[in-house]
């Protein structure tokens, strides 16, 4: 029977590799069939759960196909969202482009369906590489170290994983990709879930998230919107339902999102501010989701849930500000103004976008993140359903207003050139857009198509009744009537927002004096110790450090950087300055720590 | 195109869509008064009931002016806004070394 399995990321990889011999004409037809036959096989797949595609590597067993209830509701959308996105870029000429977006894609499934964590750590892995080409085929000077730091970011992430991996399978000797003992974490434990919440963009490991979303291409963020931090949510859901630390870090980050979109003035790092907003309820709802209680089953639906409709109208909106972006040029508030006029129809369905995140009724954020707030509410831990409450005040204060208002409406900023490219997009991404904006409405107005494919299917919960509709008109009109109040207020600056990324950004040359200095002095010192000491077994162990010096830094992490190093000399063309050179040692320093820290342990 | 006359007619009659927004706000928090007023006898008071023996403190008692007093979501929502708009204000003016939080577009590639 397994034999008979087909990985739908391997649809994904394949047709990627063939798009490059397709003949050009039938080029749009094979960008629409790719992604259709893996959503049909993602479907087809629902008919049979169960385990497939097990494999046995130098004594491990590799399972590339759990498929169950949970790997496929997130399946689902995901493979519906990768149609979503191709279309959208489908005029995109550079097949680069698209086999990068289907590679990661294929990464982000590959680690749903994933039985274990080794093949769940490759599959991680590939996501992060396959994205990094999104951010560096934008081509700007800034893309390429943008895309360096995304990369080192999240490579820093793997190896965190990686190495909880390894403790958790040395204290259990089972690799299974099953919920851990989160009662009683071990450091394996801890290790896994920083990996997974780097991926989440969870404060103060989400700086990457706007810096990489605001500089990717413009069809680029609203794949990377949709995939990187929702595997995460379902890793977590997976890996670690229930463990409450999250529970005040979800909290935390929906807040934090909120505090900085107030002060964006660009209009994508303004929604990449808002999805670690939104992954904030999904966090928070993971560390509720302790499936020995009603509110916890209450909340791991409402993870699903929620994800599933974030996929959708996050999309929605990174592909209007796209849309902006794609046709004037521009995507900073201080550029902008006035473009109803001009983009009536970009308006519109960027709008349905907005009221579904701000969760106005008949629309999909309603029906999913209400779940997760009432499952707050449920547990007794009130704070988190209000202070859940009050972020949901100011996603509609900044996406559902801001946004369509500072673009469409208010003072038109536009240069002369700007307004004149402005127009609405071509057929393509209208339609792409207005599929995405069906669904929105769809899910909200007819829920038993999302409920239906939740996971814990005895969970009973129903959105539409007058107290709910009622808090929640009132939340979000009352919170429109702020917005006009304090309209002037609210008036974007061209201004950018420190934000934690800083510490690298900047703390670089900072990093590389304390490399320098300290650890040179520690080396001379240790030196002296040999020439003087000339212990038998100083010796022995320093023989034993100059093999492992060897062989495992300068083979694995020199080996590692400097292949990054030199594919980035070669695609980089002109580049300023030694960034990448910074940046390499830096990063083949944090790994050298964190392997030595593993091997003390 | 249709849609943009239809917004220009009613940016045109800005004074009236204002007021009938008013409007409309008015009548939602005469539907709550007479929602909560309605069901007050029995529902809420067994909700809070339930709620007020869990927990105490700040959040139990505003669970309870929540689910008794109308309007509460109305004061919620225009409060939640007033103070994210301040809060993110004011943080987006501390001072970070030389610089506020909001910095020039160009710090990063001095």
């Amino acid at each position: 029977m397994s034999n008979l399995w087909i990985h739908p990321s391997l649809i994904f990889i394949v047709g990627g590799l063939l798009l490059t011999v397709v003949p050009q004409a039938m080029r749009k037809v094979w960008l629409i069939l790719v992604p259709t036959i893996a959503f049909g096989l993602i479907l087809k797949m629902s008919l049979n759960l169960g385990t497939f595609g097990v494999v046995h590597v130098a004594g491990f067993e590799l399972t590339f196909g759990r498929v169950d209830r949970l790997s496929q509701v997130f399946g689902y959308i995901m493979g519906l969202m990768a149609i979503i996105g191709t279309l959208y870029g489908l005029h995109v000429r550079r097949s680069a482009e698209h086999i990068a977006a289907w590679t990661y894609v294929a990464g982000s499934i590959g680690a749903l369906y994933a039985g274990d964590f080794i093949t769940l750590f490759l599959f991680w892995e590939v996501m992060a590489i396959a994205s990094t080409f999104l951010i560096w085929f934008r081509g700007r000077d800034q893309s390429v170290a943008t895309g360096y730091r995304y990369l080192l970011v999240h490579m820093a992430g793997g190896v965190a994983l990686l190495a909880g991996i390894m403790l958790t399978y040395r204290a259990t000797g089972s690799l299974a990709f099953n919920p851990l003992d989160v009662a009683n974490p071990t450091a394996g434990t801890w290790l896994i879930t920083i990996g997974f919440l780097l991926n989440a963009a969870v404060p103060p490991l989400h700086a990457w998230l706007p810096d990489a979303y605001g500089e990717a291409t413009f069809n680029g963020s609203v794949f990377m919107c949709a995939f990187t931090t929702k595997t995460a949510v379902y890793a977590l859901l997976r890996g670690v339902p229930g463990f409450q630390i999250l529970i005040p870090l979800g909290v935390i980050m929906a807040l934090y999102g909120v505090v900085y979109a107030v002060l964006e003035n660009d209009s994508r790092r303004l929604l990449a501010y808002h999805v670690i907003s939104q992954v904030g309820y999904m966090v928070a709802g993971v560390g509720l989701a302790n499936l020995d209680t009603p509110f916890g089953r209450l909340a791991f639906n409402g993870v699903c849930a929620h994800a599933f409709a974030h996929i959708l109208y996050k999309g929605l909106l990174f592909m209007g500000c796209g849309t902006v972006l794609h046709q004037t040029g521009e995507s900073k508030f201080t550029e902008l103004g006035g473009l109803y006029k001009k983009m009536p129809l970009t308006f519109i369905l960027t709008l349905i976008g907005g009221l579904s995140i701000s969760a106005f009724p008949l629309f999909s954020g309603f029906v999913s993140k209400s779940m997760i707030v009432q499952a707050g509410f449920d547990s007794h831990m009130l704070w988190v359903g209000f202070l859940l409450m009050l972020a949901s005040a100011g996603t509609f204060l900044h996406t559902g207003l801001k946004v369509p208002y500072f673009i469409f409406f208010g003072k038109n900023n536009c240069k002369p050139q700007t307004w004149e490219k402005a127009k609405d997009p071509v057929w393509n991404m209208t339609v792409a857009m207005s599929i995405a904006a069906f669904l929105c409405i769809f899910i909200g107005s007819y829920t038993p198509y999302l409920y239906s494919k939740l996971p814990l299917q005895d969970v009973v919960y129903q959105p539409y009744n007058t107290g709910h509709v009622m808090e929640t008109l009132q939340i979000l009109l009352f919170t429109a009537l702020g917005f006009f109040l304090m309209l002037k207020k609210l008036t974007p600056e061209a201004k950018i927002s420190l934000d934690l990324d800083i510490i690298w950004r900047k703390g670089g040359p900072a990093f590389l004096w304390l490399a320098k200095k300290p650890i040179q002095a520690v080396d001379n010192f240790v030196g002296e110790i040999y020439n003087a000491g000339g212990l038998i077994p100083l010796m022995r162990t320093s023989r034993l450090v100059g093999i492992f010096d060897s062989a495992v830094i300068d083979g694995i992490v020199d080996g590692f950087a400097s292949g990054f190093r030199n594919f980035g000399a070669r695609l980089r063309g002109a580049q300023r300055g030694a960034i990448q050179d910074n940046l390499t040692v830096a990063f083949a320093a944090a790994a050298v720590l964190l392997l030595a820290f593993i091997f003390i342990f | 195109m249709n849609l943009v006359r239809f917004i220009d007619f009613l940016r045109d009659r800005l004074s009236l869509v204002i007021k009938a927004c008013i409007g409309v706000l008015a009548l939602l928090v005469i539907a709550d008064i007479a929602r909560v007023v309605l069901s007050h006898g029995h529902e809420a008071a067994e909700a809070t009931g339930e709620h007020a023996e869990a927990a105490h403190g700040f959040w139990a008692h505003l669970y309870h002016v929540a689910e008794t007093i109308p309007v509460f979501w109305s004061v919620f929502g225009f409060i939640a806004c007033v103070l994210i708009v301040f809060i993110s204000k004011w943080y987006g003016h501390l001072k970070v070394g030389r610089t506020e939080i909001m910095a020039k577009e160009d710090f990063y590639n001095e």
